[in-house]
């Protein structure tokens, strides 16, 4: 089991709008954090659901920093954004 | 991508939706070193101890949980037995410690601090008879000091004269704390076999076993159980039931193995256990009532409710068994009704009673776990309940306790609120016929058959 303490998993979910992945990732870019994979789908009609890992070994920021970073950046949209070390889901995940 | 979307957002949907969370980080330090016969210097080295091992518990945790989306609803000590601590049999002794142990607790963060516990399951020390003694004080003046009395084991027996003096001191607590409706008793458990890395309160005590210093782990997420039940439909028999309860057991003990690794490291102490107790809270959904009524009962009481526990609770073992190797403390699911907002509507409508409780707690841990009975309860049917239940765990192996309060002034139709985690209970029934003269007789109930147990 790769352990990478650096590894992150951004998840939003919401209302479907126009842009969404581009101000996400615009905010990630400005913090100096490398998206390295990316899911995104919209669920049934109009529910936007993505899924994001990324690297942060290169941003200072702390998790609550990044968390307030990407609300901010999509603060007039309905979405839900949550920031956590990727390590949560290789625990509950994988054996 | 390393993990799936649906990986990922069933792990948001249990933190968002089933609230999954870590229930405790309880940090356990050992006080062997701090014993002292002059009750101000133990004092004073047990405050230091407790601020010089817990100061960083509450950052750290909040760290952890900010780096994982994993909330750590408490952070909480325990303490080695304060019986083995305090080496004089003056009760002052006993509340002087105490009082000191109450004001570190508060001065690091914690809600509660266990280790006001004494070990009497086969008799009593001229210490054990002060730290009962100066126990309703203790309780009453004290916000956050929890106190536990080992009264029965499978290889002692039952203490009946233990479990007699401890009738008469609920009532003496619950008198004190009247105006809060008796809430001094919300912080005493009465244990059989008792498990020594518990790290749930109020009958957390950090056992002589243990190492100077670890982090135990209660998680919990009963909504999260219910989830994966209720997802199967109505249609699914028992056994596939069982089967969901075992996964989504297996990914919530993964989630408090890494917080508990993690909090340990961040302390540099050893990571003692984790504990695979579903526990319950007054909130919304996060209620071990609900996963039974999910199961199929009408309410938690019905019959059947003894089968369901069963099975829920030897579900969510197996599952954790293999997601940590760390496993201990109680480790069952927990049933408190003031706690539970399932138990307290059912024991609102009499649809669970003390005596089915009693039933039920013989397949699950830990017992009549905050329970709310007529004020006018005397302290010999205080002792014959509590001693029904410490034969409860006496003959099976297994840890079982009482917590209960005698509500002063309150009977029958009446309610009790203690607020926050303690939650609000309906008076509950007690039976009205006398077990005064089994009580009185006094004495120690034999260890029961180890062998020849068909």
């Amino acid at each position: 089991m790769g352990k990478n303490k650096k590894s992150i998993v951004v998840t939003v979910i919401g209302k479907d709008e126009v842009g969404i992945v581009a101000k996400i990732a615009t905010a990630l870019a400005e913090k100096s954090i490398n998206i390295i994979d990316i899911n995104q789908k919209i669920l049934g009609d109009e529910i936007f659901a993505m899924t994001l890992l990324a690297d942060r070994a290169n941003s200072s920021l702390s998790l609550p920093e990044i968390t307030a970073k990407l609300k901010e950046a999509v603060k007039d949209m309905s979405l839900n954004v949550t920031v956590q070390d990727s390590e949560v889901f290789q625990y509950m995940h994988r054996v | 991508m390393k993990f799936s979307n649906e990986e990922i957002l069933e792990t948001i949907g249990m933190i968002a939706e089933g609230k999954l969370d870590i229930r405790t980080v309880t940090l356990g330090i050992s006080l062997l070193d701090c014993s002292d016969p002059n009750p101000a210097a133990c004092a004073r080295k047990v405050r230091e101890k407790i601020l010089a091992r817990g100061e960083k518990l509450s950052d750290k945790a909040d760290f952890v949980a900010n780096e994982y989306g994993l909330p750590i609803v408490n952070k909480r000590i325990s303490l080695t037995p304060l019986s083995l601590v305090v080496p004089v049999a003056d009760p002052a002794a006993f509340l002087e410690v105490a009082r000191a142990v109450d004001l570190a607790g508060e001065e690091i963060g914690v809600n509660f601090v266990g280790g006001y516990t004494a070990m009497i399951q086969k008799g009593e020390t001229a210490i054990d008879r002060a730290l009962i003694a100066a126990m309703p004080e203790v309780l009453a003046t004290t916000q956050r000091f929890c106190a536990s009395v080992v009264l029965a084991t499978t290889r002692a027996g039952i203490n009946m004269d233990g479990c007699y003096t401890m009738g008469r001191m609920i009532k003496d607590i619950a008198a004190r704390t009247a105006d809060q409706d008796g809430i001094g008793c919300a912080k005493l458990v009465l244990f059989a076999n008792p498990v020594e890395d518990n790290p749930f309160m109020a009958g957390a005590f950090y056992g002589i076993g243990e190492s100077e210093s670890s982090i135990l782990v209660g998680v919990s997420g009963p909504g999260v159980i219910r989830r994966a039940i209720e997802k199967l439909g109505p249609a699914a028999d028992l056994g596939q039931v069982a089967e969901a309860i075992k996964k989504s057991a297996f990914k919530i003990t993964r989630a408090g193995e890494l917080v508990g690794k993690e909090m340990a490291r961040q302390l540099g102490v050893s990571f003692g256990n984790l504990d695979l107790s579903l526990a319950p809270t007054p909130a919304e959904g996060d209620s071990v009532g609900q996963v039974l009524e999910t199961m199929g009962l009408a309410m938690p009481g019905a019959p059947g409710s003894t089968a369901a526990l069963m099975m829920l609770n030897d579900a969510v073992k197996k599952g954790g068994l293999f997601a940590s190797s760390s496993v201990g403390g109680l480790s069952g699911a927990f049933i408190p009704v003031s706690e539970d907002a399932s138990m307290i509507e059912a024991a609102k409508v009499g649809a669970i009673t003390i005596e089915k409780l009693e039933a039920m707690t013989s397949v699950c841990s830990v017992g009549l776990d905050m329970i709310a009975v007529p004020g006018s309860t005397s302290a010999e049917t205080l002792a014959a309940i509590i001693a029904d239940e410490m034969a409860i765990g006496c003959a099976n192996h297994k840890t079982t306790a009482v917590r209960i309060i005698p509500a002063p002034g309150k009977d029958i139709g009446d309610f009790v609120h203690f607020g926050g985690l303690l939650g609000e209970a309906p008076i509950m029934a007690v039976s009205r016929i006398s077990a005064d003269n089994f009580v009185r007789r006094g004495g120690r109930i034999p260890a029961p058959l180890q062998a020849l147990r068909n």
